[in-house]
């Protein structure tokens, strides 16, 4: 039985490999989600082009232009004359944040009377605009601060912050757990299930199901090469992480593969179980694509902090299973924890893989019987 | 022009028949559309906050009474010591940790000084980051206050000492820097683009895969015939699913809407038109579904996370700023956009439409080439 | 020439080292049953491949309903019905979908289209299947159906590439009686099997054997060159080289 099944598994490991431009997929896509989140992924800011309306075009006002300018944040565009033009400059897009600076800035500025600096966004991107306000914000304080007299004022309160378990504020450390959660639902569960699915659409499954071999090992069969090649990349990712971004592994390495390998298998009942249900390929994809990839990518936490969620949404990410992995990666690279401090989300997991796979076999009897 | 008449019609037979394909366009892209917009949100709220004050103090009970009142922070049960604070941290109960020192308010008078500690999970950045700034921010208008109460003078000197600037805010076309408007909009165009990808790329290889594809081939119909036949029922997916997306949006988000429909619709058809024949092309060089799916996928995953739906463009670095050039979904979001949100005309988003023309007759012609009668 | 549907003359497809059909040259008169055949792997269907313009010859020139293979594809698909060895009508599409849609690709007229639809339904009994779907009907029906539609409009020859694999002695009668209709209408048939039994009912018969044409005549001057009393008998000769 088991010459059988190996051999088998041969065979459908050959079928994988042959298949170039898959694979060139499979280790290209974490490389290349690895690469977006560590470079391209990032609410920082630079060069925002910002138009100033100057009123009072003294000697002041054009100080106080290259203060803001100089930092390399703000990249002047324009010098429009008038409020109005803003609206167009918007409208197409090329300005994001106009500051005007009223007449007479100098002299009022200098005679003490309050002048007002009015920070005008394009709030269509709200984030970006509370990002670029809030910048402006600085630097005009530190223009006022040149000009001012007194030194830090007595009855300060310090607030030390420290940066627990990230000092440097890497994202890197965020991220890289959730791409791992995300490649190995992708690759595990959807390959799966389409494979399956495949088998039924061309008719081949019935041809399978008839072969010595009972129909379960058939599927572990199937889905065999792929545990290998996703396993392959979560060790990638894993090592993309430890060495170009620098996140440290600061637990046991043997306690965070293998407990990969259990999410990984969490990933691989969902796959079985949606195959068991979808009859197409294209069925199989999608209902992949929104029950798999959309919450992995949404609701486990790495891109959008769940907490300030709806609890609606709160309460779906507890079944989300790329949730418990990203915790149990967090803290055992990161925290360097033991396996005592992360047995809740493990509890979880094992019991997630043994009802998922309960559900795929209740359905494959259903089917097949 | 009749021929592609009846691949149309069949096209059409094809897919209302398909039981996957009709809830996909229109359940589903609406529960995509509420998920998304609740879910990627960064305004951060519900940052789990210990506070260990050991002080207990007037002031240090101020400053956690002034805490409490902010919405954002859900302060757990105050943990007696720094250490079990920690406890709760590693175990992911804690987010930030606030120490207030003994002594507190004594020191803050005896050496006109105070300091609070803040123990960040740092992580998860902005939870706990823009967590902690929100957190800094309450405790210096803290600072503020206390500091008049106790040399109400310090004011009165201050104003005299140094010039004084004032900001002051207008936020144009989203005043109350709503999230929703911002993303329901970009995921509207996001989605159409997505699922029209995906189920043109399945569709010839679907029908190389089944064999269908080779009685085609033995009938003098011609490429740019059969490839437009498979388009046009797509196009109209496309826009059936953005119609049903506007309209959702409306009624539950009520999302603005500034500027011309016409114009919106007339981008989308530009926009699906070359998604669809990158979808095409993408069939035409896959052997199987899987394959298909999977280029797809690829290629989608990174239009998406380098679209500015989530973060803006120009916060990338500049040659990736580049790569998104020919990104077709980076097109659609600022068109909505601008559109919806700003009310921009033709004019302001003539150069999307432009780049978005260049970009369809380019896969188009690709999806052509590359589609093979003959072997 | 005038009188052939299909000429071929020294045809080659190579794939890299590999030739699949090694200059075969034979002619088709018009009218005429052709039976192709071989044992699977001779390369029947990739030399049935170049003939309907799916693939593209190495070497060699041939002409079909009077239309080269190399310049005029096009034309060719005109006047050429097609029936591959894998069922590929769609079976999402119902009966009367089928044949609408392949009327209406092949240009037919909508009257026409709506004649033609009505004669196969009554021809092949499917009133009751009209409007189902063609993956429910049997295996028979789906096969006659694809002869059917690949005669939906009026082609000069028609292909065939194995086309009752897999159904049963009655059924494989019943669908030699449509060829023969066919046949009697002034239709060429191009047919390729590996049933001997099948090819007794051709008018000539071409054998393959590792890319070439090894024999070719009517059944009875072959079982008579080869000195044997069946079709069977003069390919396991052949076979045996």
């Amino acid at each position: 039985m088991l010459r059988i099944f190996l051999a088998f598994v041969k065979k459908e490991t050959f079928h994988i490999l042959r298949d170039t431009r898959t694979l060139v997929i499979l280790f290209g896509m974490p490389i290349a989600l690895v690469l977006i989140f560590g470079y391209t992924v990032t609410n920082e800011f630079k060069d925002a082009s910002i138009s100033i309306i100057d009123q009072s075009k003294d000697n002041l006002s054009h100080e106080f232009v290259e203060h803001l300018t100089a930092s390399g944040h703000f990249q002047l565009t324009n010098l429009p004359n008038n409020i109005n033009s803003l609206d167009g400059e918007f409208k197409g897009g090329n300005v994001k944040m106009g500051i005007v600076i009223p007449p007479n800035f100098e002299k009022d500025f200098f005679k003490k009377t309050p002048v007002t600096i009015q920070l005008i966004t394009d709030a269509s991107e709200p984030n970006y605009a509370t990002t670029l306000t809030s910048y402006a914000s600085q630097m005009i304080f530190s223009f006022q601060k040149k000009y001012s007299k007194s030194a830090i004022p007595p009855y300060q309160i310090e607030t030390e912050i420290r940066m627990m378990y990230n000092p440097k504020l890497i994202g890197a450390y965020n991220f890289i757990p959730g791409v791992a959660a995300l490649i190995l639902m992708l690759i595990s569960a959807m390959m799966t299930s389409l494979t399956i699915a495949k088998e039924k659409e061309t008719g081949t499954m019935d041809l399978l199901l008839v072969s010595p071999l009972p129909p379960m090992l058939i599927i572990l069969g199937k889905i065999m090469p792929y545990v290998v090649l996703s396993f392959i990349d979560a060790v990638l990712v894993f090592a993309m992480g430890y060495y170009i971004f620098e996140v440290p592994i600061h637990g046991s390495l043997a306690l965070l593969l293998s407990l990969s390998l259990l999410y990984l298998t969490v990933a691989l009942a969902l796959g079985v179980l949606i195959s068991t249900k979808a009859a197409t390929q294209q069925a199989a994809m999608m209902v992949s694509l929104f029950t798999l990839m959309l919450p992995t990518m949404l609701l486990s936490g790495f891109m959008f902090p769940i907490a300030s969620m709806p609890w609606v949404l709160q309460y779906i990410s507890k079944i989300v299973p790329a949730n418990y992995f990203v915790q149990i990666q967090q803290a055992v690279m990161l925290k360097g924890a033991g396996w005592e401090s992360i047995s809740h989300p493990i509890l979880i997991l094992i019991i997630m893989v043994f009802v998922l796979f309960a559900a795929a076999w209740k359905n494959f009897k259903v089917i097949y019987k | 022009m009749r021929k592609l008449f009846y691949i149309v019609q069949k096209e059409f037979i094809q897919i209302f028949r398909n039981k996957a394909i009709l809830p996909l366009m229109t359940v589903v892209p609406i529960m995509q559309l509420i998920v998304l917009s609740f879910a990627a949100s960064n305004e951060v709220r519900n940052v789990q906050l210990a506070i260990v004050d050991q002080d207990n103090s007037e002031y240090s009970r101020l400053i956690t009474s002034k805490i409490k009142n902010s919405d954002r922070f859900i302060l757990m049960d105050n943990p007696p010591s720094v250490k079990l604070a920690d406890g709760m941290m590693q175990s992911g109960n804690a987010d930030i940790i606030l120490t207030i020192p003994p002594q507190f308010e004594k020191n803050f008078f005896k050496n006109k000084t105070g300091e609070i500690q803040l123990l960040v999970n740092a992580i998860n950045g902005q939870q706990a980051t823009v967590g902690a700034a929100y957190l800094a921010q309450i405790i210096q208008s803290f600072n503020q206050e206390i500091r008049l109460d106790a040399v109400p003078q310090l004011a009165v000197m201050k104003q005299f000492s140094s010039p004084q600037l004032r900001i002051e805010n207008s936020n144009w076309y989203n005043p109350d820097l709503s999230y929703k408007d911002f993303m329901v909009p970009g995921i509207l165009g996001e989605l159409a683009t997505l699922l029209v990808m995906l189920l043109t790329a399945m569709n010839i290889v679907r029908e190389r895969e089944i064999g269908t594809i080779e009685q085609i081939n033995v009938t003098p119909i011609k490429k740019w015939q059969f490839i437009l036949g498979k388009m046009i029922p797509f196009l109209f997916i496309g826009m059936f699913l953005l119609t049903v997306g506007m309209i959702a949006g409306k009624l539950i988000f009520d999302i603005p809407i500034v500027g011309s429909l016409w114009v919106i619709f007339a981008y989308c058809l530009l926009n699906l038109t070359a998604v669809l024949g990158i979808g095409l092309f993408i069939s035409n060089l896959a052997d199987t579904q899987q394959q298909a799916m999977f280029i797809t996928f690829f290629f989608a995953i990174i239009f998406i996370l380098m679209c500015g739906l989530f973060t803006p463009i120009e916060s990338m670095p500049k040659m990736a700023q580049y790569f998104t050039i020919p990104n077709p979904i980076a097109h659609f979001v600022h068109v909505m956009r601008s559109v919806l949100l700003k009310g921009s005309e033709f004019s302001d988003v003539a150069y999307n439409f432009k780049v978005t023309a260049v970009l369809a007759v380019v896969f188009n012609s690709l999806a052509i080439l590359s589609y093979r009668k003959v072997s | 020439m005038e009188n052939n549907a299909i000429t071929a003359i020294g045809l080659t497809k190579k794939f890299g080292d590999f030739t699949a059909v090694n200059a075969i040259t034979f002619e088709v008169k018009k009218g005429e049953i052709f039976g192709f055949l071989g044992a699977n792997g001779a390369g029947k269907t990739t030399a049935i491949k170049m003939l309907i313009g799916l693939s593209r010859p190495t070497n060699g020139q041939a002409t079909v309903a009077g239309f080269d293979v190399f310049k005029q594809t096009n034309r060719i698909k005109e006047n050429i019905g097609y029936m591959s060895q894998k069922f590929s009508l769609y079976e999402d599409l119902t009966v009367k979908q089928n044949i609408n849609f392949y009327g209406g690709i092949y240009g037919l007229s909508r009257k026409k289209i709506i004649e033609k639809t009505a004669s196969i339904i009554e021809n092949l009994n499917l009133r009751s299947y009209a409007n189902k779907v063609v993956g429910d009907l049997p295996l028979g029906w789906k096969q006659r159906l694809s002869f059917a539609v690949a005669s939906v409009h009026d082609p000069k020859i028609i292909f065939l590439d194995e086309p009752t694999g897999g159904v049963d002695p009655a059924t494989r009668r019943q669908f030699w009686e449509m060829i023969y209709e066919a046949s009697n209408n002034g239709i060429t048939i191009f047919v390729t099997t590996h049933y001997m039994d099948e090819a007794e009912y051709c008018h000539r018969v071409s054998i393959m054997v590792d890319g070439k044409i090894e024999a070719l005549g009517t059944p009875r001057e072959l079982k008579e060159r080869f000195k044997v009393n069946s079709m069977d008998d003069v390919f396991i000769q052949l076979a045996r080289g």
